[in-house]
């Protein structure tokens, strides 16, 4: 079978699409989880404070920490993640101040992402992308 | 897993009223993601604790939802306040439906 020069530019386009599907389906996930949580309200870029290392050397365990005075509840998400959500945290009223740390597992180099949801109802966001040298999810 | 489950909290043992108060948890639990493979390539089913809340005299300081991408033995530290003199109750909710708790006192200085 011979390829003519239209059949090869097809051929590569698909394989582009085939690369790309994974990330895109991950990506997606994850914009229909912060759809869920905000129920499509807009997200403001201050308020929230999300602390991640720049280069985490084992993705098994990275420390991060939150941060948003006046949240109700966070929501952290990594983008890259084979399952995005990471954990919610739903503040009592007996919370000091709206802020936790944890520790998580990322899969690979990826976003890390905080939303809070304030008493007002109104949300914040912070993103912080962290290198990963070493993947948490086992092979 | 139920075995060797053990829950370890940090938590000041005296306070003055309305103080902000540093807690840290930690429980020791494998937290299977579901994720992995066993070497004969079969996956490993997810086990983890999916839920773990703090409260204080009955009302709720904290209470997360977790998911597979919490690390090994979870940590968490946080914030609360303390109004009068209790008990802290930790929790945490295996998926295997059992139910490990903490507690601590708290004096008023």
């Amino acid at each position: 079978m011979e390829f003519s020069r239209r059949d090869t530019f097809a051929l590569g386009l698909g394989a582009a699409a085939l690369a790309f599907l994974p990330m895109r389906a991950y990506a997606s996930a994850t914009d229909d989880l912060i759809a869920e949580f905000t129920g499509g309200a807009d997200m403001a870029e201050t308020g929230i404070t999300l602390t991640a290392p720049e280069i985490a050397e084992n993705g098994n365990t990275v420390p991060i920490s939150v941060a948003a005075p006046g949240a109700v509840s966070i929501l952290i998400l990594a983008s890259g993640n084979p399952t995005p959500p990471v954990a919610t945290f739903n503040f009592g009223p007996l919370a000091a101040a709206q802020e936790a740390s944890t520790r998580i597992r990322l899969a690979g180099t990826q976003d890390v992402i905080a939303v809070a949801k304030m008493a007002d109802g109104t949300f914040a966001r912070a993103t912080s992308i962290v290198k990963v040298t070493i993947g948490g999810c086992g092979g | 897993m139920a075995s060797g489950v053990k829950p370890r909290v940090k938590v000041p043992k005296t306070a003055s009223a309305g103080d902000a108060i540093t807690i840290k948890t930690l429980i020791s639990h494998k937290m299977e993601s579901g994720q992995r493979k066993d070497k004969e390539g079969n996956p490993i089913p997810r086990s983890i604790i999916n839920r773990f809340t703090c409260d204080f005299n009955g009302q709720n300081v904290l209470d997360v939802t977790m998911e597979p991408a919490i690390s090994t033995n979870p940590y968490f530290q946080f914030q609360a306040l303390v109004p009068e003199a209790g008990d802290f109750v930790f929790t945490w909710y295996d998926d295997d439906g059992e139910v490990y708790d903490a507690k601590k006192s708290v004096k008023m200085a």
